[in-house]
């Protein structure tokens, strides 16, 4: 029995070898040809539906950026994108699999809408700023849940981050139907749209949070990069023993990184619902939350590459809402597009990481 | 009482998707494989189980299809969680958002190229879909009503779930699989595949995956194609995992109680107790967390998620 065992095992002629140090440079080498063979498969995919790769990734380049007005819409979508993609970035680097961001969104949205609905009459910077300060209280207090239960019982935080994210949902569907329902709707189911004097202002055309999101990446950056807390999160995730021969509290890095994690998240809820939909709406985390996740990992939890991939990642969903009118094709081609694109780096990331080699060369044992 | 057999048997119908989609999970966990990608397989094997019914007016083929659509898109995550070590989580994110983006995408290109601008399931399948009159069984009071008044879909995921169960606890196979998921390492070193048990048992989980996503868009929605017909199903059934504790006979009870949940708002009485829609709604994910906590502190062996899930698995590091 053993014996067929290895015998069916030499038959393998390839098998898998962690590389050594791969150094940065053909890390970026291995990472742009997965990029390009990723872009090429996405170009066969156009082929195969019948349209000009050319002109359909053309079409996309130029949707996000031919007019004012298009790249406005793009630095809108990228918004959210980016400040939660740099949330989720603070538990993963804890190696915390924070898969909760759409819920600490929406939780931000939803305390920060409170002052918006019934204190609207506050001077307009007073309000904006308890506005803010609400949202990261209620996203970093609905990332703290599924923290101190962690913390507490070990209790996995990868589905329970994933279950909070529909209880939110439906916290505001709750409200949206009751509590917080517009009188003026008409019966139709929505929230009443912000008065002038709680919506976030524009600077250059675009709401503001652009700004926001670009002080937090260099925020973030910092923390993890030069400050006490960065350097505390990056021994826990490599050891919670160690952390704590060390003589810090795993535990109360773990509530700290995690209540962080989830402030973020809030911002981006509370400056989605503020800065572009006017409103509270169920859709204010729309999916951002999920991407967040694709964003912070393809960037390697880097908040300046962070940065660069939710810009390129907001380029191509502007860019397909114009496929519509040119081509035709439904925006679920950008979809379709980023899953190609992704499984390719997801795949690129191994060649950077092992190597095949020809069994029979190094094997000895 | 009526009411109430009326209220169980919409529970079954609601929660039939989710069993599939559970079903399919719990052996991908088995596998050591935490596969968020369950909405993306549903979505798929419900595109393409519509699509190969709409053109080939074959309930049969539509339901391979599903299965084998599902299975194609596990083989991707199989490709690249265990051959080429992925991140799990984000693997199964992207198959999600890409799963859904091109089921949508195929469905609304075959609407705008269609004659009447929908896309509509031939008679033929609409009525082989209705439940299925068992001469006799059927015909029971009550009982008849309850449990012989169904869908060929239901039959078949209840059929699947046992099969499952058997295959996971009684079989070599299975029991093999079990000890992949608990410890590959311990399960490579006593001559198992593992590579290869990983890769069968992810495409029979997508499979399943994708049946139960054909019940979404060939079902719920009578018939008539409509974009996210999945609608979240996936991952009701990824929380439906951790409610029926990794066991395929408890999903079948999990998926009725959390087929209940989505239907009570239709049928508690406005008489006895009024509460919000979205609280009915958010119930089933309540307690999926209240039972997450409480496993989690009594530390319970039984109703723990397999030990080496969400870890590839590399040889080397043995």
């Amino acid at each position: 029995m053993a014996e067929t065992a290895v015998k069916k095992q030499n038959k393998f002629r390839v098998r898998i070898s962690k590389r050594a140090e791969i150094g940065t440079k053909n890390a970026v080498i291995l990472r742009a040809v997965s990029i390009v063979a990723a872009i090429v498969a996405g170009g066969l995919f156009i082929l195969a539906i019948g349209y000009n790769p050319f002109s359909v990734y053309g079409t996309i380049v130029k949707g996000a950026f031919s007019t004012q007005m298009a790249f406005q819409a793009t630095v809108k979508v990228m918004i959210p994108l980016l400040i939660s993609s740099l949330g989720v970035t603070l538990a993963f680097k804890m190696k915390f699999w924070n898969i909760g961001a759409e819920g600490q969104i929406i939780v931000g949205a939803i305390f920060a809408s409170y002052w918006a609905l019934f204190h609207s009459e506050l001077p307009h910077y007073l309000l904006i700023t308890i506005m803010f300060v609400s949202g990261i209280i209620g996203g970093g207090l609905y990332g703290l849940i599924p923290a101190f239960f962690k913390a507490k019982f070990g209790t996995n935080e990868t589905l329970f981050t994933l279950v909070l994210n529909y209880i939110a949902l439906n916290v505001i569907v709750w409200l949206r139907d009751g509590a917080w329902a517009d009188p003026e709707s008409g019966g139709f189911p929505k929230i009443a749209r912000f008065v002038p004097n709680a919506q976030l202002d524009k600077v250059f055309g675009i709401q503001v949070g652009w700004i926001i999101g670009i002080i937090l990446t260099v925020l973030v950056f910092i923390y993890l990069k030069y400050t006490k807390h960065g350097y505390e999160i990056s021994v826990v995730s490599e050891s919670h023993a160690t952390a704590r021969y060390a003589g810090m509290n795993p535990k109360k890095i773990m509530l700290r990184t995690m209540f962080l994690s989830g402030a973020v998240c809030g911002i981006a809820g509370m400056v989605q619902a503020t800065g572009s939909d006017m409103t509270l709406a169920t859709s204010v985390a729309g999916g951002v939350g999920f991407t967040a996740i694709i964003v912070a990992w393809l960037a390697q939890l880097e908040p300046i590459a962070i940065l660069i991939v939710s810009f390129l990642f907001s380029v191509l969903e502007k860019g397909s809402s114009v496929m519509q009118s040119t081509f035709g094709l439904s925006t679920y081609c950008a979809d379709v597009l980023q899953g190609i694109i992704l499984f390719f780096v997801l795949a690129g990331e191994f060649f950077v990481r092992y190597k095949f080699v020809l069994s029979g060369k190094e094997r000895e044992n | 009482m009526d009411m109430f057999i009326n209220f169980l048997v919409a529970a079954v119908l609601a929660g039939t998707p989710l069993l599939f989609g559970t079903v399919g999970e719990i052996i991908d966990q088995k596998a050591g494989h935490l596969n968020l990608g369950v909405e993306g397989m549903m979505a798929i094997g419900a595109c393409a189980g519509f699509m190969a019914g709409y053109r080939f007016d074959s309930l049969a083929l539509a339901i391979a299809a599903a299965f084998l659509s599902g299975a194609a898109a596990a083989l991707i995550y199989a490709l690249l969680t265990v051959t080429f070590m992925a991140d799990q989580n984000v693997t199964g994110l992207t198959l999600t958002i890409f799963g859904c983006g091109l089921s949508n995408f195929i469905g609304e290109y075959n609407i705008t190229r269609s004659a009447t601008g929908n896309l509509k399931l031939p008679e033929n399948i609409t009525s082989q879909l209705r439940s299925i009159h068992i001469p006799v069984l059927s015909d029971i009071p009550v009982v008849g009503k309850l449990l012989f008044s169904y869908n060929i879909f239901i039959y078949l995921g209840v059929a699947i779930a046992v099969i499952v169960f058997i295959y996971l606890s009684k079989t070599k196979t299975g029991l093999n699989l079990r000890t992949i998921g608990e410890n590959p390492a311990a399960a490579d070193a006593v001559g198992i595949h593992v590579v290869r048990s990983k890769y069968i048992n992810l495409l029979i989980g997508g499979g399943i995956c994708g049946i139960g996503g054909a019940y979404c868009s060939m079902i719920i929605c009578g018939g008539v194609w409509m974009s996210d017909s999945v609608n979240g199903m996936g991952w009701i059934s990824v929380a439906l995992v951790i409610f029926a504790a990794w066991s395929p006979l408890k999903a079948i009870g999990g998926s009725l109680v959390f087929g209940a949940f989505s239907v009570l708002k239709y049928y508690m009485p406005k008489s006895i107790i009024t509460l919000p829609n979205a609280f009915y709604d958010m119930l089933p994910f309540i307690i999926t967390a209240l039972i997450l906590v409480i496993t989690s502190i009594k530390k319970n062996k039984g109703r723990m998620q397999p030990a080496s899930c969400g870890i590839n698995y590399f040889r080397e590091e043995r």
